[in-house]
């Protein structure tokens, strides 16, 4: 009898390149399982659209595994889970192509070591940024106003640092943020398999924005997911819904910002029940207890479902908002103090660390499992492929 | 484990009836011990790679389309047990499906809509989300929660009789033997499909290759020792579920995934490339189950599934790939079958195959004329390159010999001795229903409603 069987793969090489022949081998023999089985069908989006493909090679394993919301259900309900032989453990598997993907789509590739070095990635956000901010703001500021106590007045934070200053910088870093997220974005695209012209079809984005906002397949069919164990839970969805909105409404508070700054003429600082310090708080508020519920439940995640060579990466950029979130608050609290000129320093700092680390980091997630609900949304639309063989 | 303590309820076995026994005595009050034989891993016997029950409903309800009724149930179960069933227990069992499902949601089960590859199932078989293990996981969490004792790797070797009722059970468990007391016994220990010698002594060495798609756990043991305290038995040791499956499936527990769907789509030879029963006959779902049989009498006990690339990619994508050849001459000789012998049954059936339009959808009139044996329904001549071959042998999912049990799932013992504290549920005992052959679901609709009754009846006797 041939040789293939549930232990082993039918694939002996690469396509792109990206993924390493083990990964692809095993993606290639687990989904072959997978799609021979199809238990797990309720579960989430991974494997209807896995029924959709029939065939595993690359740019499916690329699709698939970065649709997957990694909520383990599958690996509780799997009757070939390890010990059985078949060891068919989709979120590791999953997670390692994940892995292998947010590292070999950075962009430029020369920073791509990031991935590897998380301690080096924090030290960066967390340490070097907010550092060079001290030393640089320091050194600019007029002397007496860096220590100085401020009223709540308009520009308060510009005399620390010039409004120009602070747009340009922060102007600069978000356009190289997105250039670096884009080239990503296009060439994971590509190699999906997909023409530039799909990822603008509207109807597609317009289903894959609600599947993120509602993170709808990290319910594990309804009652929740077996995250962080097999007991299904709605802990890690609440969690995301905090950092992710939290995120968001920071993000409107400082656009409301600089709509009031740059239209209306008003200056910062603005008052607490201002439209800007509101969304900030309420965002922060969810910036501050989303990212330490994310990183308790990964924690406490159950050993089997965990992928250790992630951690360093989840945890750096968990910190990074969490810190953005706390450097905040103590600017709102300290802005009137003799201490303003460094918190504020150190809260840019971070912020721009945050800029810095976000494409080298576990943020890309967004990115490519974006594009993965896309593609789902076309796909879905398509008709059936017909699979091996057919002439 | 309390070797000191007296428990209530003793539950053998740790699947689908087990669990749903040792719930429902524990509802009741009882002091409940559950002796799994295999590890925490490897838990739930057969019910791990179960996916839904057939379930009796007068409209749509929640998960199942339309309305499957007592009566149409019931000519079905007629039909492929030939009337090998019990006709009294087979309603009860049917009628109590239909109020199972509110119950088992409370105790951990999730349900789904039936979707791809299932969807002919809709109506009459409700899907777990996950299938059989995530049901057992939530089982497992609602036992453990209700304070149920669930003790892993615990081998029953020996019942204890004294006075005409079970007394205790002997348990190995990491090396140690200890003695368990009960007042009561639930026999779910399942059936002997695991038992390759047992197999052998009712099917001679052709059960040298038989496949066994299940847990290796099911050894037969507890239904043994029953049998040796005079139980009396149902159906008989040749009976079973017993599918046709991929031969290069494991020798245990290889489960769906080594299933091959395509036998309607093509023909099906033996070693000596003869064709040997109607592929065609009815629809794949409701003739799967006689496919193992008729393999199992084949010589050698192997068959071969050959289709052109005309039927390949239109059934469920089987894990393992098919042997390929660009002729069926290189076909046969990978397959190691008489060339000329292929060649010429081939010759023989395409040049059986009348005109017609070809549905796999509906019994269509695609069929041969004057061949032995026919082929009813999907007859296409076998004639486009690539040929592809899945090789089958028998797969036994379980055994049908069992204890036979009332409808309180008591066991009954020759010559009407009383033994007022035993009970069974489950593959043990689903002979008394299933005779032969099969339904899809039904093992565990008999499991589920068995095992709810005998958790019960042990519970009031306990008490009693």
């Amino acid at each position: 009898m041939p040789t293939p069987n549930p232990q082993t793969s039918l694939v002996t090489i690469g396509e792109t390149g990206k993924l390493t022949l083990a990964i692809l081998q095993d993606g290639e023999r687990v989904m072959r399982i997978c799609n021979a089985c199809r238990y797990c069908e309720g579960f989430c989006a991974v494997f209807p659209a896995m029924e959709r493909r029939m065939e595993f090679g690359e740019k499916d394993l690329l699709y698939l595994a970065n649709l997957c919301h990694d909520c383990g259900e599958c690996y509780y309900s799997c009757q070939y889970a390890p010990p059985h032989e078949f060891a068919v453990h989709i979120p590791q598997t999953m997670a390692e192509i994940r892995r292998q993907t947010y590292r070999e789509y950075a962009w430029p590739g020369a920073l791509k070591g990031l991935f590897a070095h998380n301690g080096l990635a924090l030290a960066l956000g967390a340490l070097i940024a907010p550092l060079l901010f001290l030393v640089y703001l320091y050194t600019v500021a007029t002397p007496g106003v860096f220590f100085g106590a401020h009223a709540v007045a308009d520009g308060a934070f510009y005399r620390v640092m010039p409004h120009g200053a602070m747009v340009a910088l922060f102007s600069l870093l978000g356009i190289g943020v997105c250039v670096a997220f884009a080239a990503g974005l296009y060439r994971f695209w590509r190699d999906l398999g997909e023409p530039l012209s799909t990822l603008f079809d509207m109807r597609a984005l317009k289903q894959a924005m609600v599947d993120a906002m509602t993170l709808r397949y990290l319910d594990g069919g309804g009652e929740g997911c077996a995250y962080p164990d097999e007991v299904p839970s709605t802990a890690r969805r609440t969690f995301h819904h905090l950092t992710f909105y939290g995120f968001l409404l920071c993000f409107a508070a400082t656009s409301v910002a600089a709509f009031y700054h740059n239209v209306m003429g008003w200056k910062a600082p603005y008052a607490l029940l201002s439209v800007p310090v509101i969304f900030g708080t309420i965002g922060g508020i969810g910036l501050l207890i989303g990212p330490v519920g994310l990183l308790w439940l990964k924690i406490i995640r159950d050993p089997e479902t965990q992928d250790r060579k992630q951690s360093g990466m989840d945890t750096t950029f968990l910190a990074m908002l969490f810190l953005t979130s706390l450097t905040g608050f103590l600017l709102l609290i300290l802005r009137e103090s003799s201490a303003m000129g460094a918190v504020l320093a150190i809260h840019l700092g971070i912020v721009a660390g945050l800029f810095i680390t976000m494409p080298y980091g576990k943020f890309v997630h967004a990115i490519y499992r974006s594009a993965a609900l896309v593609l789902n949304a076309l796909d879905k639309r398509r008709p059936l492929k017909l699979p091996v063989g057919e002439i | 484990m309390d070797t000191n303590q007296l428990y209530d309820v003793l539950i053998v076995g740790g699947g689908n009836a087990a669990l749903c026994a040792a719930i429902t005595a524990r509802q009741a009050g009882a002091s409940v011990i559950v002796l799994e034989a295999a590890p925490r891993h490897f838990r739930g016997g057969n019910s791990r790679h179960t996916r839904n029950f057939r379930c009796m409903h007068d409209a749509p309800a929640d998960v199942l389309t339309d309305a499957y009724g007592e009566n149409e149930y019931w000519e079905d179960l007629l039909k492929v047990t030939a009337g090998h069933t019990d006709e009294k227990l087979a309603r009860m069992v049917i009628r109590q499906t239909s109020e199972c499902r509110p119950w088992m949601r409370a105790h951990g089960a999730r349900f789904q809509p039936s979707l791809g590859g299932t969807l002919h199932l809709s109506r009459t078989n409700a899907f777990f989300l996950g299938g059989g293990k995530a049901l057992m996981n939530g089982y497992y969490r609602a036992a453990e929660k209700m304070g149920i004792e669930i003790e892993y790797n615990a081998e029953v070797n020996e019942l204890n009789f004294r006075d005409g009722r079970f007394h205790s059970a002997v348990v190995v468990r990491k090396g140690f033997t200890e003695v368990v007391r009960a007042k009561t016994l639930v026999a779910a220990a399942g059936g002997f499909q695991a038992n390759i010698e047992w197999l052998r002594s009712a099917w001679g060495e052709a059960a040298n290759n038989f496949l066994i798609r299940g847990t290796p756990y099911d050894n037969g043991h507890i239904l043994r020792l029953l049998m040796n305290q005079g139980a009396r038995t149902v159906s008989d040791p040749t009976q079973c579920h017993c599918v046709a499956i991929d031969a290069r499936a494991p020798r245990f527990d290889g489960g769906i995934i080594t299933r091959v769907d395509c036998v309607s789509l093509g023909i099906t030879v033996n070693q000596h490339a003869q064709r040997f029963y109607d592929e065609g006959e009815d629809f794949w779902p409701k003739r799967y189950a006689i496919w193992g049989r008729l393999v199992a009498q084949q010589p050698e006990q192997i068959a071969y599934t050959i289709i052109d690339s005309q039927a390949m990619g239109a059934f469920m994508p089987p894990v393992f790939p098919p042997i390929q050849a660009r002729s069926l001459r290189e076909l046969a000789d990978a397959l190691k079958l008489d060339p000329q012998a292929l060649e010429r049954t081939v010759a023989e059936y395409n040049a059986a195959v009348r005109p017609g339009k070809f549905d796999h959808a509906i019994l269509d009139n695609c069929s041969t004329e004057g061949l032995q044996p026919a082929k009813s329904h999907w007859a296409r001549r076998i004639e486009r390159p690539p040929y592809y071959a899945y090789p089958l042998r028998p797969g036994i999912t379980f055994t049908y010999l069992g204890v036979a049990v009332n409808e309180r799932a008591e066991v009954c013992f020759e010559e009407n001795r009383k033994l007022d504290n035993v009970f069974a549920a489950g593959e043990i005992m689903a002979g008394n229903i299933l005779g032969k052959g099969y339904l899809a679901g039904l093992g565990m609709a008999i499991g589920t409603v068995f095992g709810r009754i005998a958790g019960e009846e042990a519970a009031r006797r306990a008490h009693a």
